[in-house]
């Protein structure tokens, strides 16, 4: 017990640090704030007719977007987390933390801090901004918090990725290189279209193999249809999946660069 | 005269000798409007049936187009960034004192994009056959249509050439690339102007761009509208920027 606490207040001091790094940082935030909420603008009127589709799950495209946000919001998440744990390899703040008593699973999670507050703030907006538009949530309030919750393991699991990729990479700008394929991955889903009117039948298998898809429906099935219990279990399941795998691949990644060093 | 072109093909031989030497600066104008063929002509077919959509050639037809004149865009955009850099090497500093007309360095990144335009533009367009697409514009309708990614082209390079001199840092990446990308999206993009609705439409009539998007389809259709229009808006448009980007450098030169 006194173990795990201590592992839960080395988390907790480097996380307020992380926290405070980007909270000092902040103009830098508001792009990548922004950018999502401008396609969401703009592609939620211009794709408006889809809704005219024989099939489309709902009548207002707004709030069958409104998933796509929560998620490009979550890859600048990830960026974010990688360029500014890659920062500390840099510096070499990582080598001189390695040599305190200091965990390294705490010297991960807690680096990932200041991109969790991101996260949580860039949910609230995007929530706000979709009652702000006139999407309803057909789950009810009790819905908002489970989709507040969703797109934080959402963003907490690309947070990891992005975590690993500083680690495996140790270089910013390699980590901002990444970011067009997590869009591309975005893009590849069922982000503008519900995967069962894809016309292109290639396209629609990619978007079935692509976790992002699961993501963006978990998410979505939360505003547009209510409880879905499989479309919940399936997001969660790929959040924890990814950040399991992002956390295991770190940790390796972790002790071999601080041995290299 | 003789010296600004003096100037200008330096300046252009160096901009196409750096691609030819290192092809990886071509890659993301490459890259990104071939996933934006796919993302949109691929995922989004479905929209060609909605009640109304009536682009003869087709869906895949229908964003080729803006997909070309987005490359043409986007070609000039990543033109922007090659400037910042020269001026954080200190590239850009020696060339200012070297240069016998300091004009003909505008001139000079400008040719050099339309000559990286020229081979992504093939590419978008071979790939744009494979994905099926339909032509039924003819020769010169086509010539028409590649006129028009030339005044596309030319105009965001002069745009992103002035911000790139004004503020000599490539953290002005987002300003060169963000007005670029949110000027196109805020055309028709997904359907046709009579298709869209609510506050994009009243933005889209509007925008310059629109015409132009919507003279491209119509060349690439055999059915040419606003030609003249678009052709004078990209003139007058590719005016305003010359001057704004012969201010950035004005800004640059007295940066010293």
């Amino acid at each position: 017990m006194i173990r795990e606490r201590s592992l839960l207040e080395q988390i907790s001091a480097v996380a307020r640090r992380s926290a405070m790094a980007t909270y000092r940082q902040r103009a830098l935030l508001v792009f990548p704030m922004l950018f999502p909420l401008i396609l969401f603008a703009i592609n939620g009127s211009s794709l408006s007719r889809a809704t005219e589709i024989p099939g489309f799950p709902t009548s207002s495209y707004r709030a069958f977007l409104l998933a796509m946000p929560f998620v490009q919001g979550a890859m600048f998440v990830s960026i974010s987390a990688g360029t500014s744990l890659a920062r500390d390899i840099e510096t070499g703040f990582l080598n001189r933390l390695a040599l305190t008593p200091l965990r390294s699973e705490a010297m991960l999670v807690g680096q990932l801090g200041g991109a969790f507050v991101v996260a949580c703030v860039q949910a609230v907006v995007y929530t706000l901004v979709g009652l702000a538009t006139g999407v309803g949530f057909a789950s009810g309030l009790g819905g908002v918090f489970v989709l507040l919750s969703l797109s934080l393991a959402i963003a907490f699991a690309f947070a990891c990725l992005g975590g690993l990729l500083a680690l495996r990479l140790g270089s910013g700008e390699a980590i901002q290189g990444i970011f067009p394929l997590l869009f591309v991955t975005l893009f590849l889903s069922s982000a503008t279209l519900p995967r069962n009117i894809i016309k292109a039948e290639w396209f629609r298998e990619v978007a079935t193999y692509n976790p992002v898809s699961y993501f963006l429906e978990g998410l979505r099935s939360l505003v547009i249809q209510g409880w879905n219990a499989q479309a919940l279990e399936l997001a969660f399941g790929f959040a924890a999946l990814l950040a399991g795998i992002s956390l295991a691949l770190s940790s390796t990644a972790m002790k071999s660069r601080l041995a290299r060093t | 005269m003789r010296r600004f072109l003096y100037v200008t093909r330096a300046v252009a031989w160096r901009s196409i000798h750096n691609t030819l030497v290192n092809p990886a600066i071509i890659v993301p104008s490459i890259i990104f409007p071939l996933f934006f063929l796919v993302a949109f002509a691929g995922g989004l077919s479905r929209i060609g049936d909605v009640p109304n959509f009536d682009y003869k050639p087709g869906y895949t037809s229908f964003q080729f187009v803006f997909v070309f004149l987005q490359s043409a865009a986007f070609g000039g955009v990543f033109t922007g960034f090659a400037v910042a850099r020269d001026f954080e090497s200190g590239f850009a500093r020696r060339l200012l004192l070297g240069a016998p007309r300091r004009s003909g360095i505008i001139a000079g990144y400008a040719v050099g994009a339309f000559m990286r335009w020229l081979v992504v533009a093939v590419i978008v367009t071979v790939a744009g056959l494979i994905a099926g697409m339909n032509v039924y514009g003819h020769g010169i309708q086509l010539f028409g249509l590649f006129g028009l990614g030339l005044g596309m082209n030319f105009g965001a390079a002069l745009w992103a050439i002035g911000i790139a001199m004004f503020f000599r840092t490539e953290q002005a990446g987002p300003l060169i690339q963000m007005p670029v990308f949110v000027a196109l999206f805020l055309a028709p993009v997904y359907v046709p102007l009579s298709l869209l609705t609510g506050w994009v439409h009243a933005v889209s009539r509007l925008n310059p761009i629109t015409a132009v998007m919507e003279a491209g389809r119509g060349l690439f259709a055999g059915s040419p509208v606003k030609v003249v229009l678009s052709f004078a808006l990209l003139g007058a448009g590719a005016a305003i920027l010359a001057a704004f980007s012969r201010r950035g450098l004005a800004s640059a030169e007295r940066a010293g």
